[in-house]
């Protein structure tokens, strides 16, 4: 593990390695020219913790979700009551604090996959992220994340330090390997401040970081003090800071907003980002969860807010646009002494943009009665992770059909969920 | 401005060498004459390079103790010198080397030096204790910090029923009464201890069992009992026996809280489709995460049997006394079957303490605190033989941490080249080191002008808020984890800020770092700062970009001192080392 990540010596396209590592004052330039090409970007939103996916997407329809929930339930839709779900297709319904997505989901801009998960048993936080991140349930020696071998078999345009982009403090496991992502936790703090003590005197910081970093040594550090010059310049170029949210969208108070809102400011700044990665967290219910108001309904409200006002952000730009989110695991069915879930297996993932094939609740629904369940309390997997995210990646980044971004398991077209169009 | 505080400090520009009896200056002493003075500007720097004299460091005395067992570091396979097997242990047993520490290891001995580290009891620590004052709530009990620090919530805003009162702002509660000073403190108090104090092992291992059984500040009521748990859970125990780990951190408040077993009751038998009470919370992290790690080879039924151990383990009035409680109304009587283990019927509090018993004692358990361990001290993918090695040593001595240590520290892996600078600093160690290392002071006055409430933040926006890690799994320990672009343009903001000394509150003397250099000669200057920084452990190519930097014609600029109009920028040029790839490592 600890000297995979960037020194990717050995194997791989050797193009691509000369791509990658030309030397930064030339890579400079090269990106200093150009770059303004349109490109798509996929958006990958981990929620950590294990959403509850019978809360975010309700089968009202169910009476067993009902018998098995007695204070946490989401009522009914009732038409003029906005404490009830919001229907969808007469047997499920959003959550009411998923009500700023209904409008997406009319514009068939959104799809929920149902019972979505991991054929792994395990119900340990960890292990879950971990075989979902590195795409191999099971395994744990994978030396690399999904999405960097997506990145792997799509050879840039021209070298990018902004390609892939995530918005955490450390690089999530879904993007380690070959290719290089780089952290971002704010992009005003992308920069080396301060400096000479006396204005107008003294050395100047920047340029001398920079060469002790742009020695020829490959390893976690090098690269990453390269990267974060290389990263630095093109978005001072930029100027991002110049570009306030459009179409007046308002994203909701708190770092899940601010994110996303980041991550519009560099899509619309066509700076090339085709993997933006953010996480958000607080899903572990496992007390006092709520109903429609509640504790999860507070989270799931920031993070219906906060989709709605990226759609509106982007406008147009949302045709370039893929969402997908996941969680490692969902939660049982039947509540628990506490008002609250234990960690359970299926959940719901969602898709947003405007290649997607919305206003769908997509998978089979394997039912919640108690012969119908996984290991006899949770709901069952019936769409793998790895179909979905392997259609949500191919067909929207445009990877040569027949790709295989997970080791275990071959994705052919006619395995899709078919959330996306073709 | 800055310098003018400093006068206040106590021994500030002392010659750091000075060995002194302990009875001839105790540190209480001199600090006392300090303090008058410092309260008047509302600050108190504490003496970091006075305080020496009465170190673990520089009394032979107390270097020794009265332990028969002296250690064995001989690794005759070593290929390190005498003087980074010095350096590569104050890196990893502490954190990193204040000015002059190598050459008084060195005097003492590296062995003398260790055995002191792992007997922490037998290093005076009072200067320590003095800056400590300035976080009264550290010394307080869970019952005390509830009636403190009342969690009365604000009224909102918009609340209706507020009615024509709404245009007065809300009575504001000082920053000083709110429960978030509790965390302030701790998170300060660490630091200082961590920057300061002279058992720098027992700080790292404190450090290691936070993160071990993490908590989280900001869930439940865990904020008032964190004071506690640290202090009367984690640090008694720090270098002692991981049983004595297991139950103390088992029964505390800020553990039931943070894993739901407060809540966790047995299920009740008359009520037919109830759901029912049992939290499996702290049952699977207690053998995921506490004890046999993920591959302990426990199953989905023992994390169910377990949880029903522990049912009734709770909280007595958790918004008064904040003590733990065995309920046995709650608890589960039934037999249950643990790992292959029955447990009899009717056991009540005696379950769980089953449970912990046959945890720690199990082999995964040895196996998984010694690879973590390992990771910490050796390197992020430590050898079979070293694990094996350090496992060994905890099974042998039914889980003595110290013994454990101890087998780490004298294997052949531990001052092995492998092993030399092969970890990344996390951003506590970053921080800490880069203030250490420039021997500088910091203000523990408790207001707004506290140097270690600045660091704190400082080390959060790095990435690490102290007590602040949400997921049970604590930060991480390895390269990968810590390693990004930004953070690494953050840590060069750092340093760029640290030693002009526009860090509030945190002083660093950089000219009595060069004493004795002409700072009109650049080359004097950087030779220096490379050798207070990195020990002269630099590579050549480092070397060289920095002397290159030498040749920026603004290298000298105007600077009134008692150096003269020409001075070497040697402020960014102690930044630029510090930031530097050498210094990340330790």
């Amino acid at each position: 593990m600890s000297c995979s990540r960037r020194t990717f010596l050995t194997f791989g396209a050797l193009t691509l390695l000369a791509l990658s590592r030309v030397p930064p004052f030339l890579t400079r330039t090269a990106f200093a020219q150009e770059n303004t090409a349109r490109r798509k970007t996929l958006i990958v939103i981990f929620q950590r913790g294990a959403v509850d996916g019978l809360s975010l997407l309700v089968p009202h329809g169910e009476r067993a979700y009902y018998e098995q929930r007695k204070t946490i339930a989401i009522r009914p839709p009732q038409s003029g009551n906005a404490d009830t779900a919001v229907d969808l297709d007469g047997f499920f319904g959003f959550h009411p604090a998923l009500a700023p997505l209904k409008p997406l989901w009319d514009a068939r801009r959104l799809a929920v996959v149902h019972a979505c998960g991991s054929p792994h048993p395990t119900r340990s936080h960890f292990d879950a992220q971990d075989y979902m991140e590195s795409g191999t349930p099971g395994e744990k020696n994978t030396a690399d994340g999904w999405l960097a071998r997506a990145l792997e078999v799509s050879p840039p345009v021209q070298v990018n330090p902004l390609r892939a982009v995530a918005f955490t403090t450390t690089v999530p496991r879904s993007l380690q390997g070959r290719m290089d992502a780089v952290t971002v936790s704010n992009l005003a703090d992308f920069d080396v401040k301060g400096g000479s003590p006396l204005p107008g005197s003294g050395i100047e910081a920047q340029p001398g970081f920079e060469h002790l970093y742009e020695q020829g040594i490959h390893d976690l550090l090098y690269d990453a003090g390269r990267e974060a010059f290389d990263a630095m310049k093109l978005l001072k170029a930029r100027n991002l800071q110049a570009s306030p949210p459009a179409n007046g969208a308002e994203y909701p108070r708190g770092r899940f907003g601010d994110t996303l809102r980041q991550i519009a400011q560099l899509i619309k700044a066509d700076v090339g980002v085709e993997i933006a990665f953010t996480e958000c967290g607080g899903w572990d219910t496992h007390v006092r969860q709520g109903n429609e108001r509640g504790q999860l309904a507070a989270r799931l409200t920031e993070f219906a807010l906060a989709l709605g006002a990226l759609d509106r952000d982007l406008g147009d730009r949302i045709g370039d646009v893929a969402v997908l989110t996941m969680s490692e695991f969902g939660r049982r069915v039947q509540e628990n002494g506490n008002g609250g879930t234990d960690h359970g297996h299926g959940t719901a993932m969602m898709v947003l943009g405007g290649t997607v094939r919305g206003g769908r609740v997509v998978g089979r629904w394997p039912g919640l009665a108690k012969e119908q369940l996984f290991d006899g309390r949770d709901l069952q997997v019936t769409t793998d992770f790895r179909q979905l995210f392997t259609e949500v990646a191919v067909r929207h980044l445009k990877l040569a059909p027949g790709i295989q971004l997970f080791p275990k398991l071959s994705v052919k077209a006619d395995m899709y969920p078919g959330v996306m169009q073709s | 401005m800055r310098q003018s505080l400093g006068l206040c400090s106590p021994g500030m520009g002392a010659p750091k060498c000075f060995i002194l009896p302990r009875t001839f200056l105790h540190p209480a002493a001199r600090l006392s004459s300090g303090i008058g003075c410092c309260l008047l500007v509302g600050l108190f720097f504490a003496d970091c390079s006075g305080s020496r004299g009465q170190s673990g460091l520089s009394d032979p005395q107390v270097g020794s103790p009265q332990h028969s067992k002296q250690l064995r570091l001989e690794n005759p396979a070593s290929s390190l010198t005498e003087h980074q097997q010095i350096l590569h242990a104050l890196n990893r047993l502490g954190y990193g080397p204040r000015p002059g520490d190598v050459t008084r290891v060195q005097q003492m001995g590296l062995a003398t030096w260790i055995t002191g580290q792992l007997h922490p009891d037998t290093i005076p620590d009072d200067a320590v204790v003095l800056l400590l004052r300035g976080y009264p709530t550290l010394g307080q009990s869970t019952s005390d910090l509830l009636k403190k620090f009342p969690n009365n919530p604000q009224p909102k805003p918009n609340d209706s029923a507020m009615g024509p009162a709404q245009n007065q702002p809300p009575q504001e509660v000082p920053p000083e009464r709110r429960p978030f000073r509790i965390i302030q403190e701790l998170q300060a108090a660490r630091i200082t201890r961590a920057v300061m104090s002279e058992r720098q092992l027992e700080e790292v291992m404190v450090d290691f069992w936070l993160n071990h059984f993490n908590v989280y500040a900001h869930k439940d009521l865990v904020r008032w009992t964190l004071t506690s748990y640290e202090r009367d859970a984690i640090r008694p125990h720090a270098l002692g026996r991981f049983k004595d780990l297991l139950l103390s951190t088992a029964r505390h408040p800020a553990m039931l809280f943070y894993l739901d077993n407060w809540l966790s009751v047995s299920a009740a038998p008359g009520k037919a489709g109830q759901s029912s009470g049992l939290n499996e919370n702290y049952a699977r992290e207690l053998m995921e995460l506490h004890t046999l790690g993920v591959d302990g080879g426990y199953t989905e039924d023992d994390v169910r049997e377990v949880a029903r151990c522990f049912t009734g383990w709770t909280i007595d009035r958790p918004r008064e006394t904040g003590q733990y409680l065995f309920r046995l109304n709650q608890h589960d009587r039934g037999e249950k079957r643990v790992l292959g283990t029955v447990i009899p019927a009717g056991g009540g509090e005696s379950d769980g303490l089953r449970v912990l018993d046959l945890l720690a004692r199990h082999p995964a358990t040895a196996r998984f605190i010694a690879t973590k361990l390992a990771r910490r001290f050796v390197r992020d993918d430590p050898s079979p033989a070293v694990v094996e090695r350090a496992a060994a040593a905890f099974s042998r001595t039914d889980g003595d941490i110290r013994a454990t240590l101890e087998a780490i520290i004298t294997s052949a892996d531990f001052m092995s080249a492998g092993a030399y600078r092969a970890k990344i600093k996390t951003p506590l160690e970053y921080v800490v080191s880069a203030v250490r290392v420039l021997g500088g002071q910091v203000s523990t006055s408790g207001t707004a002008s506290d140097g270690a409430f600045q660091l704190t933040r400082t080390i959060a926006g790095l990435g690490q808020p102290l007590y602040e890690a949400q997921p049970p799994t604590g930060y991480p320990d390895t390269a990968t984890a810590w390693v990004n672009p930004s953070a690494l343009l953050r840590r060069m903001t750092f340093a760029l800020s640290l030693v002009p000394n526009r860090v509030p509150g945190v002083w660093i003397n950089l000219p009595q770092q060069l004493t004795g250099v002409d700072r009109r000669r650049s080359e004097q200057v950087l030779a220096r700062l490379l050798s207070v920084v990195l020990s002269d452990e630099v590579t050549p190519k480092t070397q060289d970009i920095l002397v290159h930097v030498l040749s920026d014609p603004k290298i000298n600029h105007a600077m009134e001192d008692d150096q003269g109009l020409v001075n070497t920028d040697a402020e960014t040029l102690a930044a630029l080392v510090i930031g530097s790839p050498e210094f990340q490592r330790r």
